[in-house]
């Protein structure tokens, strides 16, 4: 099964306007550039992007394009916003947050993760302890005061849980060190953060891969991502940033 | 809150060795965004396993220039290098060890505490958004064995961070056992909260006067050793 695409705009191709896509990496480390940018270019509208800790503060161009072409509906993360007040009043996505412009949905970082391992493992919706005692176990939290939906919450053994659902994205864009034809990938170090739990929550999983190899190539006890979760890949360039968030 | 003189303290760097100091070998520990990041400064060598929730186990020191890697960072976005013993894994695997309870401390940062261990610091409402930054803070809450904080004892305005009421949103309810600040090291008791140090030249009336809720002194009470 060669799942390669020769060209990274024909494995975008049939992504349309108001579609969810995953988009991993943690600020800084494990951002699939080359699929982001590959979608500013081709002008894709009404994005929901769903995030796990702050991507698009470490890819931080790809972000303003983004705001400035007006693709974005929607953005869920656990870190999305700059720490700096100051800074942030001056980032353009803040700005369409503030303006309500852009929704901006928040959850607990391991919520985050939670959602796309159910998402992928057939698990409709999980039990977290985390949030209790906080907003978090109220409500979405939303920038749109109307998306404010409820939570549910409930006592198991004596202990309070909030019910969070799965996450199943339309799309996964994922950023892998070296991809064997088939589709089994290998991360690099703290670049695999939320790779691999986004590939297996996504309908359509596409892989940019630094380091394209043959089936064999990649030893079987070396794979992080077995193929069956990758359906197409793209070779890019090992990415070059400076590692920042502000 | 009222407006209230700066008194001089310990700088972030040792509010930083004074929580080093209060680890223990044999532990596993995961540092918040800010003061809790400069721990990692004063346990080299010492027998202290960080976890990166970013998913690392056995988070090195720092990188120089040298050695950075860009696909090798901490949860505060900073350059980090490997030790022997280090290991690598996948976000959902991180949280589950996390909210699985087999962290035995974190340590975060706060914008305010109160006396029942309740603390704020994902968002600032002078901010004026109901979103904010969760990040890892609310899981390392539900899931650490002992959770520390580690904050300047007021704002930089001289206004009380240590309240008897949270007027920020709170993180988590009645999980801090210790804080740790510029000026003093604080014990939350089911009594509540229990003025264990002072740093050097203050005194309990000083560290009182900079606190909202009432102190108990402990008899055991000593200035802060570093």
């Amino acid at each position: 099964m060669d799942k390669v695409y020769p060209v990274i705009d024909e494995a975008i191709a049939d992504i349309k306007d108001g579609a969810m896509i995953a988009i991993p990496g943690f600020f800084a480390a494990g951002v699939p550039r080359a699929l982001l940018q590959a979608v500013i270019k081709k002008g894709t509208r009404d994005l929901t992007l769903t995030c796990g800790c702050g991507p698009l503060l470490g890819a931080a161009d790809e972000l303003r394009a983004l705001v400035n072409n007006g693709q974005l509906k929607k953005v869920i993360d656990s870190y999305g916003l700059f720490r700096s007040a100051s800074k942030g009043m001056q980032d353009p996505f803040e700005c369409a947050v503030r303006a309500g412009e852009i929704e901006l949905e928040v959850y607990p970082m391991g919520t985050m993760a939670e959602k796309y391992r159910a998402g992928g493992a057939g698990i409709a919706a999980f039990y977290t302890p985390t949030g209790v005692g906080s907003v978090v176990e109220e409500s979405i939290i939303t920038n749109i005061e109307t998306n404010r939906v409820p939570k549910e919450t409930r006592v198991i053994d004596g202990k309070e849980f909030v019910l969070e659902y799965a996450l199943k994205p339309d799309y996964a864009f994922v950023h892998a060190h070296t991809g064997d034809r088939e589709g089994n990938l290998r991360y690099a170090k703290t670049a695999r953060n939320f790779n691999h739990v986004m590939a297996t929550a996504a309908r359509v999983t596409i892989a940019e891969v630094e380091n394209l190899v043959e089936a064999g190539e990649l030893v079987g006890d070396d794979v992080h991502t077995p193929g069956i979760y990758v359906h197409r890949m793209v070779k890019v360039p090992r990415p070059r940033f400076t590692i920042t968030i502000d | 809150m009222s407006q209230r003189a700066k008194l001089k303290g310990l700088s972030r760097e040792l509010i930083a060795l004074r929580v080093a100091n209060e680890l223990e070998d044999g532990t596993y520990v995961n540092l918040g965004i800010g003061i809790p990041t400069l721990i990692s400064d004063w346990i080299e060598g010492r027998d202290i396993v960080l976890q990166s929730e970013i998913g690392m186990l056995k988070t090195g020191p720092l990188a120089t220039s040298d050695d950075v890697d860009q696909d090798l960072i901490n949860a505060s976005c900073q350059p980090v290098t490997e030790l022997p013993g280090s290991s690598y894994f996948d976000i959902s695997e991180s949280f589950g060890m996390i909210r699985g309870g087999h962290i035995d401390v974190a340590v975060m940062g706060a914008l305010q505490i109160n006396g029942r261990g309740d603390y704020a610091g994902w968002s600032n409402p002078a901010r004026g958004l109901f979103v904010g930054n969760i990040g890892g803070s609310m899981d390392l809450c539900a899931g650490a064995k002992k959770l520390f904080i580690a904050m300047e004892h007021t704002t930089r305005e001289g206004e009380y961070k240590v309240v008897k009421e949270l007027s920020y949103p709170a993180t988590a309810m009645g999980m801090v056992s210790m804080l740790f600040t510029d000026l003093a090291v604080i014990r939350i008791t089911p009594e509540g909260m229990v003025l264990e140090e002072v740093a050097s030249g203050l005194t309990p009336k000083d560290i009182q006067a900079v606190t909202e809720p009432k102190l108990i002194i402990s008899p055991e009470l000593k200035e802060m050793q570093l």
